[in-house]
């Protein structure tokens, strides 16, 4: 079976700065996948070219059978990636129940909206999110965690095959942490591939079943949770041990 | 489906107002003053469809609006064509105009688009003033048909259709407000690289908007060489028309399409009444003077200190200010308040 999405060669330069080099990486279908990595290694540059925020320099990516490497970012959406964002953007000026509409209406009911409940549908994924009774709020006016609680409702609002986390649990407690990696677990047991870059350990290694490091726009370990956790380049560079 | 037929009824109701004050005002003066009145409501709307909606703002609403005009010129010259054609036709000249600026500038985001639009001005009063066929600077002399026997004169006629191009520019801007149009364009403005990773098309949204504004804009000004019966370029580029098309919106409140309607009603009357009471050069300083005044005392705009007034006096918001997700749970989500402009850069 073809792997999911096929990242082959991928390189990013911003000016002088290599932010991507060679950077080559397949995921398969249903896995989970981890990205650790110090600051500045290119862990979100990586997500931005997948995902089409940023135009690779050279290389290609694949993903579920087409080449998408020229593809703007919404077609990618359409085809099945969804992402959250590291800083998360709402559209502030909406509620939640409307954030989440966007993608429902550009991306599962395209073509077929009069027979949707876009509403309902709304309501149950920002239900799912534990973010039911703020489903009128505007999105302006909410907190960091709920923020994140949004930025997932709203990348899962678009039922996505490939779902991209950027540092989803920032800033959210250790009981927080656990019911979003429930909900992504369960996810995932539906079948949903999911990538996340993530700073908190005890999360990447619960949860991934490979972990890639990057350091300076390079893959410079790749393996299982366990492995990685063990390899001395890993621990030099990232846990500074 | 019930908001539709009110505004449909509140449509018919308008156009047929219209047509009986034709029959029952002596006063030509009242229907003079009320074209104009009622071709700011076309071109605040319009420009609140890209410029409200999405945030891009254009500063060139009169090169649309005197493009459109010289478009109507150049085809009463050439084939004497009817008030319909000319209508039809200003609308995809401009509205090509519009396409094509925003497909140069509309990649770029921020304050490209605008800078264009300013450019776009210029250029265009620079073909008409050099083009002798339509008058060049000096002007030209357009005569008004007879008039059919229903409205009295032409300027009755004019002022009928024009409360017809404003229902339906009305019509048009509120579609797009409670369509997924309208939340793409707000996702747009709200924060464009999340909308584009949400399935949104940002560029072809962006681009339908732009042509849309362009194209009401030059139906906006198309009946104006007859409703004049002269036009030159200096007063069909007047900066009034690009100042008046965006401090309408900004007035009445950008969040909504009952917002340049107020705006327009409001501002485009009050000048009329300065422009015979006091002077007609001091109604682009009335325009001015009220257009500081509300972007530092009320940046939402009369919708917004009402919304604001109801909120303080009744608590929840009223059921008229909120925009309803369609399916099956009827209850009504009001629109987001603080217009907060993101961070579109990390």
């Amino acid at each position: 079976m073809t792997p999911l999405l096929q990242v082959t060669a991928v390189s990013k330069r911003f000016g002088g700065f290599v932010a991507l080099s060679d950077v080559s990486l397949d995921v398969r279908r249903g896995e989970r996948l981890g990205i650790i990595g110090p600051n500045g290694s290119g862990k979100t540059t990586l997500i931005n070219c997948i995902c089409g925020a940023l135009r690779s320099d050279s290389g290609s990516i694949g993903f579920d059978g087409s080449d998408v490497t020229r593809l703007p970012s919404y077609k990618r959406t359409r085809l099945g990636m969804a992402r959250s964002f590291q800083i998360p953007r709402p559209f502030a000026s909406m509620t939640l129940a409307e954030n989440v509409a966007v993608p429902l209406e550009y991306v599962r009911h395209r073509g077929s909206l009069h027979r949707a409940d876009i509403r309902g549908e709304a309501l149950a994924i920002l239900e799912q999110m534990g973010l039911g009774d703020r489903a009128d709020a505007s999105a302006g006016a909410l907190t960091q965690v709920d923020l994140r609680k949004l930025e997932l409702a709203r990348a899962l609002a678009a039922r996505p095959s490939l779902l991209i986390l950027d540092e989803v649990m920032a800033g959210l407690s250790s009981v927080e942490v656990d019911e979003v990696l429930g909900i992504v677990l369960g996810l995932n047991r539906q079948g949903m591939t999911v990538i996340m870059i993530e700073h908190i350990m005890r999360a990447i290694m619960r949860f991934s079943e490979r972990v890639v490091c990057l350091d300076a726009g390079r893959i410079m370990a790749e393996g299982p949770p366990e492995h990685i956790a063990d390899d001395p380049n890993v621990r030099r560079i990232y846990l500074g041990a | 489906m019930r908001d539709w037929t009110k505004f449909i009824a509140g449509a018919v109701a308008i156009i047929a107002a219209a047509v009986v004050l034709t029959r029952m005002v002596q006063n030509e003066y009242v229907f003079f003053a009320s074209y104009v009145v009622l071709q700011f409501v076309v071109l605040a709307t319009a420009w609140n469809i890209l410029g409200g909606a999405a945030g891009y703002v254009n500063f060139g609403s009169g090169a649309f609006f005197a493009t459109g005009a010289y478009t109507a010129v150049a085809l009463i010259k050439a084939f004497d064509a009817p008030l319909v054609v000319q209508l039809l036709v200003a609308a995809i000249v401009t509205g090509a105009l519009g396409f094509l600026v925003g497909a140069l500038t509309l990649r770029l985001r921020g304050i490209f688009f605008s800078i264009a639009t300013v450019a776009v001005a210029v250029i265009c009063e620079t073909v008409v003033v050099n083009w002798s066929f339509v008058g060049g600077s000096r002007g030209i002399a357009v005569l008004q048909p007879p008039a059919p026997a229903l409205f009295g004169s032409y300027t009755r006629l004019l002022f009928v259709a024009m409360a017809l191009l404003a229902v339906l520019a009305v019509a048009l801007a509120r579609y797009v407000q409670i369509s997924w149009i309208g939340r793409g364009l707000r996702a747009i403005r709200d924060n464009e690289e999340a909308a584009e990773s949400v399935g949104v098309p940002t560029m072809k949204l962006k681009l339908f908007a732009a042509t849309a504004s362009g194209a009401l804009m030059g139906i906006a000004g198309a009946p104006f060489p007859l409703y004049m019966s002269f036009i030159e370029p200096t007063s069909a580029f007047s900066l009034n028309y690009a100042v008046s098309a965006l401090a309408m919106p900004i007035i009445g409140g950008t969040a909504s399409w009952v917002g340049p309607v107020i705006g327009a009603v409001l501002l485009g009357s009050v000048q009329q009444i300065v422009t015979v009471t006091v002077s007609s050069e001091l109604n682009v300083l009335v325009v001015g003077l009220l257009l500081v005044t509300f972007v530092v005392v009320a940046p939402q705009g009369i919708l917004g200190l009402v919304r604001k007034l109801l909120r303080r006096s009744k608590g929840p918001l009223p059921a008229r200010d909120k925009i309803p997700l369609p399916g099956r749970h009827k209850a009504p989500l009001p629109l987001g308040e603080g217009r907060v402009r993101d961070n579109k850069r990390q």
